[in-house]
């Protein structure tokens, strides 16, 4: 009732000003004729009536004002009244304003956009059903995290009872045929409770369900809603069809549902049962079922703890072996690793990313910084007109209140301007972002973002307001107008040099912390890969159907296939117009080929079965090397000579050469590389090291050997193609050539050897960039503080500088002092940066290559540059104050 | 504004309002007038003050008001205690007796 009372009698006093002030003056006046009357009534004359009712009552106006300005309305009208005078001051200043609201709006604008990208990966739970609940599990593996065995996994799940489900999966990349051009696709084997611990059941159809599983069961798939509207134009009829991968028939069984996102394997698009064979588990440990490729999850039971499922895990763990019996690699001997799967995907980039969102946040502060700097000033040139406002009787709360109003406005400008600064910066990160970076999908501009905007502006529009108006004691609101605005200008250029110094030092921090990544980026691609990546162009060619699978008669017969078709394909390749060497290979360098694939045991003669060197092993087509660039040490390359009935042939590389035979010829020595009841590989050359999997990694020791001569044909090799002209230009060329062999077998990763090893180091690129940016914009927006400053102290000088020219002063002498000046804030604002700069590098220390922490040159180089675009910044004031005319500046005091 | 009014007790002035507006309408300076005269000049109530504590009162619905005629057919903006309003007066003037003979406990134990 009362509320109600408020609000209607608010809306009438706010809608119906003047009605509501004339009532309120008439009951004053009225009050005061009463008075009056009464006075007179007793006698007084008209005269000494009036006198004494004002004496009784106070002013006629300070009563009018009091009781007029009861209300909220009155509240929400100073409000509009501040924000209409805030809105002419920033007219009045367009300059100021357009500095303030675009530093603003970049420092808003990039800690949101880096707050968008790392709140989806470290923070916002994972998009399923009590995601909290979801756990990752691995072995180890000398220290390391490693996969499970399928025989592992069907012990853990049946002897736990914390779990309610488990789920195993591995990658699966099917070649669908049938369509117009055979398409690669990325999906996953999975366990059939999978989507039950993620929680997220198919839209259409079914659910996988324990009849799914093992060997010999009818081929079945799941695929995504997005499968569905691309390949199927939506069909919602969609279960029950078949399609056609690697030459089977899968049914479609369901169809997630639109939105659902596998963070396990974000492009996956459809689902299939795994094919193990439970049977197996206890009859063979030389099987796929106890290999260790497949990973594993499992959803907690309600009420039980990640704590108590680890213990339960290792308890099981320990089981004896004749209860538990499982072969050596998987003996779980050293426990295993329970993460939450959310930290478990963030892990790799976790680093990254906080560095990242520290180093914004530091931009973010030196802006709001730079900001505060340019109001200080700005109000120590209105001390006159807040010392009138005082005069004529408001309160300090109440030039809070405009401040405030003032800087709000500003602010939310700025926020505005940031907000959409930060959406395209969304898009920027998205487009920029590694292939490490998980969770993708689930980067843009959300609500939470904007919340998280909001909350910087109302935090920054506080703080704006409120140091200045600390500086405005009530003292000096009413010391009067008359009062030179020297002491107030003072005390407000120290609190601005104390802001500049920790702008300086916070610029230091970035820039020492970009610094050490640019040298560590310079060390990487210093880094000799071994190749020559330019005008190479490489793409995957994959084999897929039955036509390779063995004939029943004639075992090896699929492998023949296999060969014949690369070797035609590689002929047909390099007779394509532009085409200046080719060359195939099972393992392409600084690609995202997976090193356990590629990764043998290699023997020589000389070692036994415990010893040997893991190698990677290199299954290429004549010519490779020489298309490839890779130096020939000693001996020979591979040629068309080390055929099927050859004698078995091998290069070396020279690391390997070297930990194995010193100074000694390799040459016509004898490896063996994987089984060992093949016959020997000889040694016929040593090459130079090749990276395989990324520059900054040494492992170096490779056996390349004829891919005719290999105990298996690999069903998927890379082709690389030196190209007399741009790389790009003869792609499709180059596809039809392969596809004129067969047309049915997919091209993937079509891509010029630069790109791949962009691509290979695209997080530390991706990480560079953003500092390099940061650091570039911190050091201008400290330049531009430090500029500020010292042209407020050089004209809040220009009286003494005028006393000391006329005393004999040179010009060279007021240079001096001011640069002087500015230069001893850089330097304290350096030294308090390097005490942060150091915490900085450190905590950034796992992001770096070659580079050691207290690396000289980014510390020197980066005190140089500060010092030198600081000097820039604080000769412009010296320079004006050195060329005043102390006459003018004398005569104007 | 409460600042000012150092004349009343601070919290009393609502109670004075609404237990001088029980017996009769009245407008804003016979308030004022009526308040001194029962105190016997003990609490003087400036207009500022009055009119903002009417103001309030008013939206609190324990209020009318209405423009009238006075005794002296002046026109003169009269206030009416509402139903609300009296039942407000008999809770403070509990709650008013309630602090009184509080305190006055606490003093005799003084004495």
């Amino acid at each position: 009732m009362s509320i109600w009372r408020q609000a209607t009698h608010g809306l009438r006093g706010f809608f119906h000003r003047g009605a509501r002030e004339r009532e309120i003056e008439d009951e004053v006046q009225n009050y005061f004729d009463a008075a009056t009357a009464e006075y007179r009534s007793a006698g007084l004359s008209d005269d000494e009536a009036r006198r004494a009712a004002l004496r009784e009552c106070g002013t006629f106006h300070a009563a009018k004002e009091e009781a007029r300005s009861y209300g909220w309305e009155n509240t929400v009208r100073a409000f509009f009244a501040d924000l209409r005078f805030a809105w002419r001051q920033l007219r009045r200043n367009p300059g100021f304003a357009t500095v303030s609201i675009v530093t603003l709006g970049l420092g808003i604008g990039a800690s949101t956009a880096i707050f968008s990208a790392v709140n989806p990966i470290l923070f916002k739970p994972l998009p399923y059903p009590n995601s909290g609940r979801i756990l990752m599990v691995w072995s180890t593996w000398r220290g390391a995290r490693s996969e499970v065995a399928f025989g592992t996994w069907r012990e853990l799940s049946a002897r736990n009872r914390s779990f309610d489900s488990t789920a195993i999966f591995e990658p699966w990349q099917p070649t669908m045929t049938g369509r117009d051009e055979p398409q690669r696709l990325e999906g996953q084997k999975v366990s059939a409770g999978f989507f039950r611990v993620l929680g997220v059941p198919p839209l259409l159809g079914r659910d996988f369900n324990a009849t799914d599983e093992g060997p010999n069961k009818p081929n079945v798939v799941i695929i995504s809603d997005r499968l569905r509207q691309q390949m199927f134009h939506g069909d919602t009829a969609i279960v029950g069809k078949t399609l056609k991968l690697d030459g089977d028939n899968y049914t479609v069984i369901g169809v997630m549902p639109r939105g659902f996102q596998d963070v396990l394997s974000p492009t996956a698009e459809l689902w299939t049962p795994d094919r193990y064979d439970s049977t197996q588990i206890a009859r063979e440990f030389d099987s796929w079922e106890w290999g260790n490729h497949l990973r594993m999850i499992g959803r907690l039971r309600a009420g039980v703890t990640r704590g108590e499922a680890v213990q339960e895990l290792a308890g099981i763990a320990k089981t004896p072996w004749p209860q538990f019996p499982r072969p050596r690699w998987a003996s779980l001997e050293r426990g295993l690793v329970v993460d939450t799967l959310q930290d478990d995907i963030a892990r790799t980039v976790r680093p990254a990313l906080l560095a990242v969102f520290g180093a914004v946040i530091i931009v973010l502060v030196i802006a709001c910084v730079n900001v505060i700097n340019l109001l200080l000033a700005r109000s120590s040139q209105r001390t006159g007109e807040f010392a009138v406002r005082g005069a004529l009787g408001a309160s300090r709360v109440r030039i809070l209140r405009q401040l405030i109003t003032e800087s709000m406005l500003l602010t939310m400008l700025g926020g505005a301007l940031g907000v959409v600064m930060a959406i395209a910066g969304v898009r920027l990160i998205v487009a920029l972002s590694p292939p490490e970076l998980p969770r993708l999908d689930a980067i843009h501009f959300d609500p939470t973002a904007f919340l998280f905007a909001s909350i910087l502006v109302a935090l920054i529009g506080l703080a704006a307001g409120t140091v200045p108006a600390l500086h405005i004691s009530r003292n000096e609101l009413q010391s009067g107008v008359q009062r030179a605005s020297r002491r107030i200008a003072g005390t407000h250029l120290w609190t601005r040099r104390f802001l500049v110094m920790g702008e300086i030092a916070l610029a230091f921090v970035l820039l020492v912390s970009a610094g050490l990544l640019v040298r560590s980026m310079q060390r990487l691609v210093s880094v000799p890969s071994g190749f020559n990546p330019s005008q190479l162009l490489t793409m995957q060619v994959v084999t897929s159907g039955h036509q390779f699978d063995d004939l029943k008669s004639n075992p090896g017969s699929g492998d023949d296939r296999r060969r014949r078709f690369f070797g035609q394909a590689l002929d047909a390749v390099r007779r394509v117009p532009g085409v200046d060497r080719a060359a195939f290979t099972s393992l392409l360098p600084l690609s995202d080929d997976l090193p356990v694939v590629g990764q043998y045991g290699a023997q020589f003669d000389d070692q036994d079965a415990s010893s040997g060197y893991t190698v990677f092993r290199y299954a290429v087509s004549p010519g490779y090397c020489q298309t490839m660039g890779i130096r020939l040490e000693s001996g020979r390359f591979l040629d068309e000579r080390d055929t099927d009935g050859a004698p078995q042939t091998a290069l070396i590389s020279e690391s390997l050469a070297r930990h194995h035979f010193g100074d000694q010829n390799p040459i016509g020595r004898r490896l063996h590389v994987g089984p060992r009841n093949r016959p020997w590989y000889t040694v016929v050359g040593v090459v130079g090291n090749v990276k395989q999997t990324s520059l900054a990694i040494d492992q170096d020791d490779a056996v390349y050997i004829p891919a005719r001569q290999t105990w298996f044909a690999d069903d998927t090799l890379s082709f690389v193609i030196r190209t007399r002209g741009a790389p790009a230009a003869i792609v499709r060329a180059v596809e039809h050539a392969i596809w004129s062999v067969d047309k049915d077998q997919p091209i993937v990763r079509i891509l010029a050897m630069n790109r791949l090893m962009e691509i290979t180091e695209a997080q530390r690129r991706f990480i560079l960039i953003l500092f390099e940016t940061f650091g570039v914009v911190a050091l201008l927006l400290a330049a531009i503080g430090l500029y500020g400053v010292l042209s407020g102290s050089v004209a809040e000088r220009n009286h003494e500088i005028g006393v000391r020219m006329a005393l004999g002063a040179t010009r060279g002498n007021i240079l001096a002092m001011a640069l002087r000046d500015g230069m001893r804030l850089t330097a304290f604002g350096i030294g308090i940066g390097l005490l942060g700069a150091f915490a900085a590098s450190r905590a950034i220390a796992s992001l770096l290559f070659g580079t050691s922490t207290l690396d000289p040159m980014s510390w020197i180089g980066m005190l140089g540059l500060l010092a030198i675009v600081a000097a820039l910044a604080c000769w412009v004031p010296a320079w004006r104050g050195a060329n005043l005319d102390p006459a003018a500046t004398l005569r104007s005091e | 504004m409460t600042e000012q009014n150092t004349d009343v007790i601070q919290g009393t002035l609502d109670l004075l309002i609404l237990k001088t507006l029980s017996l009769e309408p009245m407008h804003g300076f016979g308030i004022a007038r009526r308040v001194e005269q029962v105190s016997h000049g003990v609490f003087k109530v400036n207009p500022g003050s009055l009119l903002t504590a009417l103001q309030r009162l008013e939206r609190a619905g324990w209020l009318d008001s209405g423009w009238r005629n006075t005794e002296n057919s002046r026109r003169a903006k009269f206030y009416t205690l509402t139903r609300a309003g009296r039942k407000q007066l008999e809770i403070e003037t509990a709650d008013w007796t309630r602090r009184v003979s509080a305190i006055a406990r606490l003093l005799e134990q003084e004495a």
